[in-house]
């Protein structure tokens, strides 16, 4: 669907991108009934899919068959690609196009699942149309400026990725291609390849490279830390640089600062300062990369009042994913990683991942459908003696806290009771209210799962760390019993 | 990550080289908080250790404001180093507030690797207790 879709003009809400940020939020936006527009100036759905990874496969998994039914919500946490569908059969859309050859979707795969979802779940954008400057009004209202026209908006959802190359600032690295330049891998045939970066990017190159280039060196400040490595998605793509660096098979991993590159007539010249072990060292190479990551393409947002966190990459955004700073202005996908959230025991959200992003599109348009006075927020009636198994079933298998631990909860309301649905766990904790209880699935550093109780009572709150167990059965009858103690209830 | 440069502005980070700097950078997170809103929470646990970078930041408990906060003083470290949950909320005071965060299983191993930081460290904290105990004789 593209021209006659949405057409420049007054909406309540206007969501800019079609990738799977944008997509759902427009679904979760529609289903509550929130007028919005979609603009993209892509030519189809998908956004970063429709042409990244380089080397063509994700890292995040989707198991064709699990303990649950495909169209189930507990499914959704072996499945991390799809998008959210209250629609039996939209749902689990991505394992139906994989081959099995890997747990984990190709990237012609994933842009499959992307597109049938946008074509099934009617998800229309205006494609070809390109955001291009944004103004408020003196009536507070947002106007975007597009290639098509003018959009005013009483709020807007900038789902455009972290998809704008950025470079760490060394000099000379402004003559090193960035990842997203780099070329058909047999262009690096029997060739030395420095790799600036040590992150999935990196290591990405460095595993499409191995069966082509004579050498490839990975170079950054810090050590890739093998214990994280081993319980990330990224071991897909980082386990193999790092064997053949340990036998010795001509991948090298330095752990050194870069002072500066040059670029000569045949060839990159690196100086570079050790870290983890003191020296200098001078090296060369026939080619270099710069997988130093991306940023989010703010535009002209930050003149807006839009404020920057990771070096100017990602926008700064409230529990809501609403910019600090610039009220009205909001953020879907990967970028909702501005929204850190308490940052429990040292571990991040997992908003940089469709996985993750994709509640937060839903808690997203709740919120917003309630603030523009479309709809309240659904409020589900439990039975006293429901609490107590509803919480501890969440524990066991909703997908949204396995899916964001330590980040997003699920909550109960006790004056009622009534189930209050999913909400960021900082928001929970800091917006005062009434009597409450919230449960998470948190992790700590040491990869150890275990269930998080937050109750309010009186606007204090009162946190509760239980045990962990060895088969997460966080709903048998000893998690039952101190979830009852905890909140009071049967 | 965080920009080198911003660290090495400040005293915490004065004894490193450049390449120290940078690999400490790259451990650390940057985070922007609005007027009024809470870095750490009194009672909740697993915080991380936080170094202002620009703004200031408040102690309050009860919601009486105790101790100001300003750029190069930093936070968090009691409750890793003890293991306790925080018992303080510390509040952005200023339009903004940008802090260095560090997770906080980093923090032991940092100090053990860079042993001027937790000298500095532990030069500030010394300061900190003889003005607690000052203030309360």
């Amino acid at each position: 669907m593209t021209a006659g879709v949405f057409p420049p003009g007054d909406y309540d809400v206007v969501v800019v991108g079609s990738g799977p940020g944008g997509l759902q939020t427009s679904y979760f936006l529609s289903r509550l009934g929130v007028r919005h527009a979609v603009v993209s100036a892509d030519d189809a759905p998908g956004g970063m899919f429709r042409k990244w990874p380089i080397f063509q496969r994700l890292l995040s998994w989707s198991k064709p068959d699990a303990p649950f039914a495909r169209d189930s919500r507990e499914y959704e946490w072996y499945d991390h690609n799809s998008l959210l569908a209250d629609e039996p059969e939209l749902r689990a859309l991505v394992p139906g196009f994989m081959d099995r050859s890997w747990a984990v979707p190709s990237r012609p795969e994933m842009e499959q699942g992307l597109t049938a979802f946008a074509e099934r779940a009617g998800v229309a954008v205006r494609y070809g149309c390109r955001w291009e400057s944004t103004r408020r009004e003196e009536d507070g209202r947002l106007v975007l400026a597009t290639s098509d026209g003018e959009y005013r908006c009483r709020a807007a959802v900038f789902a455009l990725g972290v998809t704008e190359p950025w470079k760490s600032p060394i000099p000379g690295i402004e003559d090193v291609p960035h990842y997203a330049e780099t070329g058909d891998p047999a262009s690096y045939r029997g060739k030395r390849v420095l790799v600036i970066g040590k992150r999935n990017s990196g290591f990405e190159i460095a595993d499409g490279l191995l069966p082509w280039a004579q050498r490839v060196t990975l170079v950054s400040p810090r050590p890739a830390d093998t214990s994280v490595i081993a319980l990330a998605s990224v071991r897909v793509r980082y386990l193999q640089p790092l064997e053949d660096r340990a036998l010795g098979g001509g991948t090298y991993v330095l752990d050194a600062a870069i002072e500066r590159i040059e670029r000569t007539a045949t060839c990159f010249r690196v100086v570079a300062q050790g870290t983890t072990r003191a020296g200098e060292y001078e090296l060369e190479y026939d080619a270099a990369l710069a997988a130093t990551g991306f940023r989010t393409p703010l535009g002209d947002l930050e003149q807006l009042g839009v404020r920057t966190v990771a070096q100017g990459r990602i926008p700064a955004l409230t529990p809501l994913f609403e910019a600090a700073g610039a009220p009205g202005v909001f953020f879907a996908g990967n970028a909702t990683q501005g929204a850190a959230g308490l940052r429990k025991r040292g571990v991040g959200s997992s908003s940089p991942a469709v996985q993750g992003f994709r509640y937060n599109a839903r808690v997203l348009a709740e919120h917003l459908a309630e603030q523009l006075g479309v709809r309240p927020r659904p409020r589900r009636r439990l039975a006293a003696d429901e609490v107590v198994p509803f919480l501890a079933s969440e524990l066991a298998s909703a997908p949204e806290l396995w899916a964001q631990k330590g980040y997003l909860c699920s909550v109960v309301g006790l004056d009622g009771p009534f189930d209050d649905g999913i909400q960021p766990l900082e928001r929970f904790v800091d917006a005062g209210g009434a009597d409450a209880v919230a449960v998470t699935v948190e992790l700590d550093a040491a990869g150890e799962i275990f269930p998080g109780v937050y109750v309010r009572r009186d606007g204090r709150i009162r946190e509760a760390e239980l045990d962990p167990h060895p088969l997460s059965a966080f709903d048998g009858d000893p998690y039952r019993r101190e979830l009852a103690s905890l909140v009071g209830l049967p | 990550m965080i920009d080198a440069a911003v660290l090495s502005r400040l005293a915490l980070f004065a004894d490193l080289q450049a390449p120290q700097l940078q690999a400490v950078a790259e451990l650390m997170d940057e985070a922007s908080f609005p007027r009024d809103t809470r870095v750490l929470r009194s009672g909740i646990s697993g915080g991380g250790f936080y170094v202002i970078t620009d703004g200031e930041a408040s102690v309050r408990i009860d919601g009486r404001d105790r101790v100001r906060f300003h750029p190069g003083d930093f936070f968090g470290e009691l409750s890793i180093l003890t293991g306790d949950p925080v018992v303080a909320d510390i509040v952005a005071v200023s339009e903004e507030l940008r802090c260095a965060v560090l997770p906080e299983h980093r923090l032991r191993p940092l100090l053990l690797d860079y042993p001027h930081l937790g000298l500095r460290m532990l030069e500030a904290m010394a300061r900190r207790l003889r003005a607690t105990t000052l203030w309360s004789e």
